[in-house]
């Protein structure tokens, strides 16, 4: 199936714009139910999103969009909202007001969390998590595009191409020797890269990476770096990261949170030398 | 890509569980019958009835521990309310047997006993074509499956887990246990059903129906023990162990733990079911107090003491168990209960994975031992 776009048609002049309301396809192109619509080339959209847990504001108005193809990377001190932004995309934490939208069309307010995982959102936690007591092989079997109800589940048989997908995947992220060992057994380096391994699998539009470098040797966090830098332009890639090092190897657009908002965004660089940055951050 | 049943079987299995399968079939199937029906009360090798009946008895309660392994030692979720659901199998199968009784009830009445005691004059409602054997099986699914179903919808879209889902479970059965003790509710209150006559016309404590039935016994096990080795086998069966593990990752890579915790829950409760159908007529009563907490709890004893997510351990766990049960309850009936809670300490503290996880111990220990001996000879050459 394909859909022409019309080129002549007016085009909404941005997110804010009424007619860009969710559930209703613009004029310009039509909406396929359950597809992500890139048409503005915005994946990920946040608008006045707030979180309180027990009156304390986790996240304060927060505004962000992030282009398909990106690269970003969110930093700020602790607390300043980065892991609940994740929660917020990926359903876990519902926001108390504002809206969320993935691509132009999908409401991930209104989305549970396996939808989320099936309209093309990956995540990557802070603290690796794998299946421990599954081989590194099934992990990864587990995790790939695939039909994943319950019917499809009882009888689903591997064919060549998967095991071909696998294989790939594990020669990418340098676990072909592992994949038959349990992957509770692996060094927490290599559960790191499992769980890239995972995410890649699953062919997801947009990563959400939550410090995918804590507990990396620096021989591993170039190659994640490099891994990182390869996969943006296919895949949009949100990174949240404490590692200057790391964030300054990635090269991309940088925002930094405090307090539950944004408080600056641009290059390393510029941010690095913004004056409230400094003081809350940088400087400390 | 579809491959049938046993063809999977057949490669997934080993030739020792091959062997030990064929093995129970021809004692369960064969042996015991043939020692049971042609040999003399005399004979040194005969099975007496009351041999036959417990066996017959633990076979159920092995098929009900395979149905608590697969959802606690698979899934992860600890159920203590499975008696109810094999209470249900037992009463709605009980229905029947109550109405083969027929005009033989010591009233000489169409209705059952109990129903001539509390001066009723017309069968409730849900008694409706309880004389039907083919009704009777369809309920002994349909309505623990329809609870189970119900009760696991709310309780996993709740997110309930881990301790507050076992108690959840265990005041179910308990309400439930309460429900059936009164007269109104139409199960025949405290006494429950009992004095069953026949299956299908046929005499219930024959020779040939009592060894019928424990034949079934052991089919069903054999059975159950099949699909759920094909179950946890499947893809299906690894995003289970998956939940049990990590069901944020689970979520976050796109299965809904929600519809695979119900399949698995339900099924369960089926299956504990249908061991419950085939319980009642070889013990030849159902009452309340198969419900009570204690009996559930103790089915989570029998899965932890054989080994629990190995399907095998729950069914020699259940045998030691009540086989203990068996002797202490004849020879030091006042002692059982303390030995119940010793085995139950000894076996958290000790055996973490069961009899069956000592026993993979003992000889991963044992293959070591031989390799080191081996090697020392080596560097003794």
């Amino acid at each position: 199936m394909s859909y022409v776009l019309d080129s002549n048609q007016p085009k909404p002049d941005g997110l804010n714009n009424p007619e860009n309301a969710p559930g209703e396809a613009g004029t310009s192109h039509i909406l396929v139910p359950g597809e992500v619509d890139l048409t503005h080339n915005v994946i990920l959209y946040l608008d006045d999103i707030t979180v309180s847990f027990d009156g304390f504001r986790a996240i304060n108005k927060l505004n962000l969009a992030i282009d398909v193809g990106e690269l970003r990377c969110i930093i700020g001190p602790n607390g300043a909202g980065k892991t609940t932004m994740m929660d917020v995309i990926t359903g876990k934490t519902r926001p108390d007001s504002g809206r969320a939208f993935f691509g132009q069309t999908l409401d991930l307010t209104r989305m549970s969390e396996p939808e989320i995982a099936h309209a093309g959102i990956g995540r990557k936690f802070q603290k690796p998590t794998i299946f421990e007591h599954h081989t590194v092989f099934e992990n990864l079997e587990l995790a790939m595009k695939a039909d994943k109800r319950v019917w499809r589940s009882l009888f689903a048989a591997l064919d060549d191409s998967q095991r071909d997908r696998i294989s790939e995947t594990l020669k990418l992220i340098r676990l072909t020797a592992h994949a038959d060992h349990q992957a509770g057994l692996l060094s927490h380096g290599q559960k790191q890269w499992l769980e890239i391994g995972m995410l890649l699998i699953q062919e997801p539009r947009l990563l959400l990476l939550d410090e995918p470098v804590a507990g990396m040797t620096d021989d591993e966090t170039e190659r994640t770096a490099e891994l990182f830098v390869s996969l943006a332009g296919k895949h949009s890639l949100v990174v949240v990261e404490h590692d200057m090092a790391f964030v300054e190897a990635l090269g991309g657009k940088v925002t930094v949170l405090h307090e539950g908002s944004v408080l600056a965004e641009g290059d390393l660089a510029t941010v690095q030398n913004d004056q409230r940055v400094i003081e809350v951050y940088l400087g400390r | 890509m579809r491959t049938p049943f046993l063809v999977s079987l057949v490669g997934k299995l080993g030739p020792s569980a091959w062997l030990a399968l064929s093995g129970f079939m021809l004692l369960t199937l064969i042996l015991i019958p043939a020692s049971h029906l042609l040999l003399d009360d005399g004979h040194p090798l005969h099975i007496s009835s009351y041999a036959i009946t417990l066996m017959g008895k633990i076979l159920c309660y092995a098929i009900v521990a395979v149905a608590m392994d697969l959802i606690w030692g698979y899934a992860g979720i600890l159920s203590l309310g499975h008696g109810l659901f094999f209470a249900l199998g037992g009463y709605a199968f009980g229905m029947y047997l109550m109405r083969q009784i027929g005009r033989d009830g010591s009233y000489q009445s169409d209705l059952p006993d109990f129903m001539v005691f509390l001066d009723w004059k017309e069968m409730p409602w849900f008694w409706w074509n309880s004389d039907s054997f083919g009704w009777a099986m369809f309920l002994v699914i349909l309505v623990p499956g329809v609870l189970a179903w119900i009760f696991g919808y709310f309780a996993f879209r709740s997110r309930i887990k881990g301790v507050y889902f076992s108690i959840i479970t265990q005041a179910l059965t308990y309400a439930a246990m309460l429900l059936f003790f009164r007269n109104e509710t139409g199960f025949g209150g405290n006494n429950g059903f009992t004095d069953f006559k026949r299956i299908l016309g046929y005499d219930i404590t024959s020779p040939g129906m009592r060894t019928i039935l424990f034949c079934l016994s052991a089919l069903l096990l054999v059975k159950v023990l099949l699909l759920s080795y094909v179950l946890v086998k499947s893809k299906f069966g690894r995003v289970l162990t998956a939940i049990r593990d990590a069901e944020s990752r689970v979520m976050f890579i796109g299965y809904q733990p929600l519809h695979y915790k119900l399949f698995i829950w339900t099924l369960s409760a089926i299956i504990c079911a249908l061991a419950g159908a085939l319980y009642v007529p070889q013990v030849g009563i159902i009452n309340p107090s198969e419900m009570s907490p204690a009996n559930s709890i103790e089915i989570a004893i029998w899965v932890a003491v054989g080994g629990r997510g190995t399907l095998i351990g729950p069914v020699i766990g259940t045998f030691i168990v009540n086989l203990a049960k068996s002797f202490f309850t004849v020879s030091f009936p006042e002692y059982w209960l303390f030995f119940l809670g010793f085995i139950f300490i000894g076996v958290t503290l000790f055996l973490p994975d069961g009899v069956v996880g000592l026993f993979r111990k003992l000889r991963s220990r044992f293959k070591k031992s031989a390799t080191d001996v081996s090697v020392s000879h080596k560097e003794a050459a």
